[in-house]
């Protein structure tokens, strides 16, 4: 049982609750919260203010710049803060954007929507876009990537693991290649291509070193990583050529205007280094977990089909199909039972498009109707994951009569 | 559009809606229903594979339909609204045939007091599947 009152406990009187969503969000660690705590009211300077306290918070929002880049292993003059994993990719993309005027993008189909979107609305400006489509394991291969690169491409955004089937996207890869091809680039008097990852949902489980890896823009969130909702962070290599998107003070380097607050940018930091300290145990525990789970699925629903790549792909992330039963019925029904778990089936989703993820790699409509998430996290225990076993039963058995 | 009550405990579909769906009324569990039938029909969303079928027993004198049997493979909704057409339908000895082609969807809804607004025109397949049944019966007449 975790020391969080909050997780997966008993609650006097109802039944176990079992949180396997930690994709979509994560509780804020107690020590992340009370590092926050004295930056709302006691310390609430506005760091750009020349008074003491103004002081003491432009002192943590720094130290928290500061402990970010030491976990990315790149300079503090190179983070910045933003609200979150969407304002950064949106910086990224659009930042890029706004200072090359014209010209062409290259991503993928199974981005997230804060890139995905981007690029949509880019297309729609004086903007290129290209997208290169994964492999049936949901990996996409470097030669797609190639095969669309133009003269005037200077962007392209690959996320780092996908946050639906958790498939490891070939960055370093893809990086070494770039940076090869731009030497030849700049010989041809031709503008080099910047690379942008989403690492949302990359940072709770690969070490990112930025000195040895040429990303040039690297979106992050504090959501995923046990930190606070709301905040976020772009790392932008130094001599990377990018303009503000929003009009207004000349903070965080001029880039994202608006008062910064040390307490979010705290929060982050703090978060970061618990992840960056625990990262290869935690993989190692939620990998076994994950895998003992997935053989007693594998035997017991021999139907079941399991999605994305089984070797490259995050410990944490089991994604299947369960032909004959649908996915919002199945993850309210789970619900009732106290787990919380999403899918990526049409009926649940506000356009009532199936995911596009799981377009992607070519499932089926039915099959992606069919489809449920779940996310292991700090605070996942085997027992949590019998008792899903024994709630997925009845669920699954319910409405299977219903249905077929 | 959403039912947001109990103790600050929310849910995307009413309290009717939940009930139907955790506990549906009148569904068969085998592949067909154990009892005689004499009308079968189905309907489906194609955009989604949501797939409804209905089996009704129509007694030839009354023209009421005496036993509907049912089976939907759909999201929440689609099986609370299946659920709640087979009690209506049943209701006070069964509806007349001719009553029950006239039975639509905002019908249903109203009975369930609401659907959320995206949910409409997909989940609620049931009242064509009831109608194809009584067209199957008509035709096993003649």
């Amino acid at each position: 049982m975790s020391k969080n009152k909050h997780q997966n406990k008993k609650v006097s009187g109802a039944k176990k609750l079992v949180y396997l969503d930690y994709a979509s969000t994560t509780p804020t660690a107690s020590e992340v919260s009370a590092a926050m705590a004295p930056y709302w009211s006691e310390k609430f300077g506005n760091p750009s203010n020349l008074y003491q306290i103004g002081r003491i918070a432009f002192d943590a929002l720094e130290s928290a710049r500061f402990l970010v880049a030491k976990n990315f292993n790149c300079d503090p003059s190179e983070i910045i803060f933003t609200s979150g994993g969407t304002e950064s990719c949106n910086l990224a993309l659009r930042g890029m954007a706004k200072y090359f005027r014209a010209g062409h993008i290259i991503t993928t189909n199974v981005e997230h929507h804060a890139v995905k979107n981007t690029a949509d609305v880019l297309s729609r400006e004086h903007f290129t876009v290209s997208i290169a489509p994964v492999e049936k394991n949901g990996i996409v291969n470097l030669g797609q990537i190639k095969k669309l690169i133009r003269e005037d491409t200077f962007l392209i955004s690959v996320m780092w693991v996908n946050n639906e089937i958790g498939t490891i996207q070939p960055i370093e890869k893809i990086s070494r290649f770039i940076r090869k091809e731009n030497v030849r680039r700049i010989s041809k008097g031709l503008n080099k291509i910047y690379i942008h990852t989403d690492a949302c949902q990359a940072v709770p489980y690969i070490k990112i070193d930025l000195s040895k890896i040429g990303i040039d823009l690297l979106s992050f969130n504090g959501s995923k990583v046990y930190g606070p909702k709301g905040a976020g962070g772009l790392f932008i290599r130094q001599k990377t050529p990018i303009l503000p998107i929003m009009a207004g003070g000349e903070q965080e380097l001029g880039i994202r205007p608006g008062t910064q607050s040390p307490a979010l940018a705290v929060g982050l930091a703090k978060a970061l280094d618990i992840i960056s300290k625990k990262r290869a145990t935690e993989n190692i525990r939620l990998q076994k977990l994950r895998d003992w789970l997935w053989v007693k699925l594998a035997k017991k629903y021999p139907k079941i089909i399991f999605n994305g790549d089984k070797q490259i792909r995050i410990p944490s992330n089991i994604n299947f199909s369960v032909p004959g039963v649908e996915g919002e019925a199945m993850t309210l029904m789970l619900d009732q039972e106290g787990i919380m778990a999403s899918t990526g089936s049409a009926c649940a989703s506000n356009d009532l498009k199936p995911s596009y993820v799981l377009v992607a790699i070519s499932l089926s409509d039915e099959l992606a109707h069919s489809s449920i998430r779940l996310t292991l996290g700090k605070f996942t225990v085997k027992s949590d994951l019998e008792y899903f076993l024994i709630a997925f039963d009845k669920v699954y058995k319910k409405l299977k009569i219903i249905g077929t | 559009m959403f039912d947001i009550k109990h103790n600050g405990v929310s849910w995307i579909y009413s309290d009717k809606v939940k009930k139907h769906f955790l506990n549906p009324k009148n569904f068969i569990t085998g592949k067909t229903p154990r009892w005689k039938f004499n009308g079968y029909g189905t309907s489906g969303s194609a955009a989604c594979g949501d797939v409804m079928r209905v089996w009704i027993l129509v007694d030839a004198k009354t023209q009421k339909i005496k036993r509907f049997g049912w089976k939907t493979f759909g999201c929440a909704s689609a099986i609370a609204t299946t659920s709640m057409l087979s009690e209506m339908i049943l209701n006070r000895g069964g509806m007349n045939i001719e009553k029950a082609t006239l039975v639509t969807p905002q019908m249903i809804i109203a009975k369930l007091n609401g659907l959320p607004v995206k949910k409409v025109h997909c989940s609620v397949l049931s009242d064509r599947a009831l109608k194809n049944a009584i067209e199957d019966f008509k035709k096993n007449l003649n």
